[in-house]
């Protein structure tokens, strides 16, 4: 996205801070996320990059900042609200439902966009999303696992699943929190593919990653975070030649 | 490649969207046992001896109660130990609003079953806050309070002693006071909840109940509220547990407090557990099992208790699912040795 500048951000991050105890894990984050885009978020372990994803998406209250999701304030709401306002995310841990099938996984993670709870006692089993199910699990390439309980799956594959699970909505961003960690050479370039092509039909993320060497090639911006705060927020070449960032994380 | 495709793409034509792992060989099993059991129930009656029939009746309505606890604990993944004491408000509550207060059979059983889905739905907030061995000593705690309102309020329950010579009801002038025909309408009314809970379980709730019980934190990061379904899932379950209680009233003719006791939580527990939590078959094979086997165990007399122990322990080693999870388990274990040798 080289037009940033002329584009309204859909997700605006203002000074947000959460502090446990003594320890202030998340100092004054702001930063924008604009449609469209892939946002890559580094930093080393410890440096409050999760606890940041956690504070905007609702499991963690911020101390203070604001997030806006398209123009309109959401912070501080339950995960449930800001799920169902179009926010999606994949967790660091593995979190699919082990003891459903691939298409009920799935069915499971959009259910709650569709009609109210007493309306979707009456509705088909299937919601009558039948196809956009089995267009998804042919996109994530889970065809030949439907009938197989998520539980039982490989671990790339849950990783896969939970990613389509997180997208099954139709989110206006989803958040990725290290969608590359622990998985095989030959699932990461799945994922890698997958991610492009959700982005080319117009997907925004933002990606909390430790892979380096994917991360720069997928994000369009990198926003770098040490000790709680962001150090520098910029291209790929960009933040690959700042000094400040190869002190903190990179090395040489 | 196309090959490839085109047999992935067979595979999701063929897949059944609703939950069904089951080969057909396993589903065709199922449907033949449950032909053979309906044929069954519905001739009981024919060579059966009133106390045969009452059996049969009795297990009718604990399977309804356990179908409720099998919704709680084994759907949605809330331990109760207080599902006894639903069964007693139900039962008291139906009895004395119509025993008492002259009230319509069908009034008093309906009325019975809101006071429970209201109640179970308060039982559920603790459930919100607590898990695991907690929620267990919250609801074990209560099953003890309705216990004691129950023993103690005389002037309303008839205190320890119970409430005696409740009569069957008719329906539309048709007396059930003949076993025969109070077994029927047990079994009328056993369909009926079953098929609700086979409806409701296929439904789009049923997921959000397991999503619940599998990762609760995941669930509502879907967007799917588990406070809804968490207070959900109690209610129905206390609820199925009232329509039992209001059954098993007039089916024994007498209540009193201690028939609801803590006990017969723990006895419910065990049939959730043995049948097979989270299936739709379980609490059919685990009240079976508790309350029919006994019976044709009796030549074994005093060694029966031993026997049926040996039994329980010997299954939750081997078949941690209960009986109705050792088909799938077979078929897993099988179908996985195949992949395991092909690979």
């Amino acid at each position: 996205m080289s037009d940033n500048g002329q584009k309204k951000p859909v997700l605006e991050v203002s000074n947000i801070s959460k502090s446990f105890g003594a320890i202030e894990a998340v100092r004054g984050v702001s930063f924008d996320v604009y449609p469209g885009e892939i946002l890559g978020v580094i930093g080393p372990n410890g440096c409050g990059k999760t606890t940041l994803f956690n504070c905007i998406l609702g499991q963690l209250k911020p101390d203070t900042g604001m997030v806006t999701l398209k123009g309109h304030d959401v912070t501080g709401r339950s995960p449930v609200k800001l799920a169902k306002d179009g926010l999606g995310r994949t967790f660091q841990l593995l979190q699919v439902f082990d003891s459903m099938t691939v298409p009920d996984n799935l069915l499971t993670a959009t259910q709650a966009h569709i009609g109210t709870v007493f309306s979707r006692l009456f509705k088909q089993p299937d919601l009558g999303l039948r196809d956009e199910v089995n267009h998804v699990i042919e996109q994530f390439r889970l065809g030949h696992l439907t009938r197989e309980e998520a539980g039982s799956l490989s671990y790339g594959q849950q990783k896969l699943l939970d990613m389509a699970m997180g997208l099954m909505s139709g989110p206006q961003i989803v958040f990725l929190d290290e969608p590359a960690g622990g998985v095989n050479l030959s699932m990461l370039a799945d994922v890698k593919d997958r991610l492009l092509e959700l982005n080319g039909e117009g997907i925004t993320f933002a990606v909390i990653e430790h892979n380096m060497e994917f991360i720069f090639e997928v994000a369009h911006r990198i926003l770098v975070m040490a000790e709680g705060q962001v150090l520098m927020l910029g291209s790929a070449d960009e933040v690959r030649q700042d000094p400040k960032v190869i002190e903190a994380y990179l090395g040489n | 490649m196309t090959e490839q495709t085109s047999e992935i793409n067979q595979h999701i034509q063929g897949a059944a969207l609703v939950e069904d792992t089951s080969s057909p060989i396993l589903r065709l099993t199922g449907r033949a046992v449950l032909v053979g059991v309906v044929i069954t129930l519905l001739l009981a009656p024919m060579s059966l001896s009133g106390y045969g029939l009452f059996l049969l009746s009795l297990w009718a309505v604990t399977t309804i109660a356990v179908q409720g606890l099998n919704l709680t604990m084994g759907y949605a993944g809330k331990i109760s130990l207080a599902q006894a004491s639903f069964m007693g408000i139900g039962a008291y509550t139906s009895t004395l609003l119509i025993q008492g207060a002259g009230m319509n059979f069908w009034l008093g059983l309906v009325i019975a079953t809101l006071v429970c889905t209201a109640i179970g739905a308060l039982i559920g907030f603790p459930a919100l806050r607590v898990q695991g061995h907690y929620l267990a000593f919250v609801t074990l705690g209560f099953n003890e309070l309705v216990i004691l309102v129950l023993r103690n309020e005389d002037w309303l329950t008839g205190g320890p002693l119970g409430i005696l010579d409740i009569a069957r009801p008719s329906i539309f002038g048709f007396s059930l006071f003949e076993p025969a025909r109070f077994y029927y309408f047990c079994m009328v009314m056993l369909a009926l909840v079953s098929l609700a809970m086979w409806y409701m379980i296929r439904s789009p709730w049923g997921r959000a109940f397991k999503a619940l019980r599998d990762n609760p934190f995941r669930a509502e990061s879907l967007g799917l509220s588990t406070t809804t379904y968490t207070l959900l899932a109690f209610a129905i379950g206390s609820g199925l547990a009232g329509i039992a209680g209001a059954m098993l009233a007039p089916l024994v003719e007498f209540i009193d407090p201690q028939s609801f006791g803590l006990q017969r939580s723990l006895i419910f527990l065990l049939m959730v557990m043995v049948g097979g939590r989270g299936t739709l078959a379980g609490p059919f094979i685990g009240v079976f099992f508790v309350i029919l086997l006994p019976e044709w165990l009796r030549f074994t007399e005093e060694y029966y208790l031993i026997i049926f122990s040996i039994f329980v322990i010997l299954l939750i080693i081997f078949f941690p699912q209960g009986v109705a999870g050792i088909g799938p388990y077979l078929q897993k274990r099988f179908s996985g040795d195949q992949k395991n040798e092909a690979s």
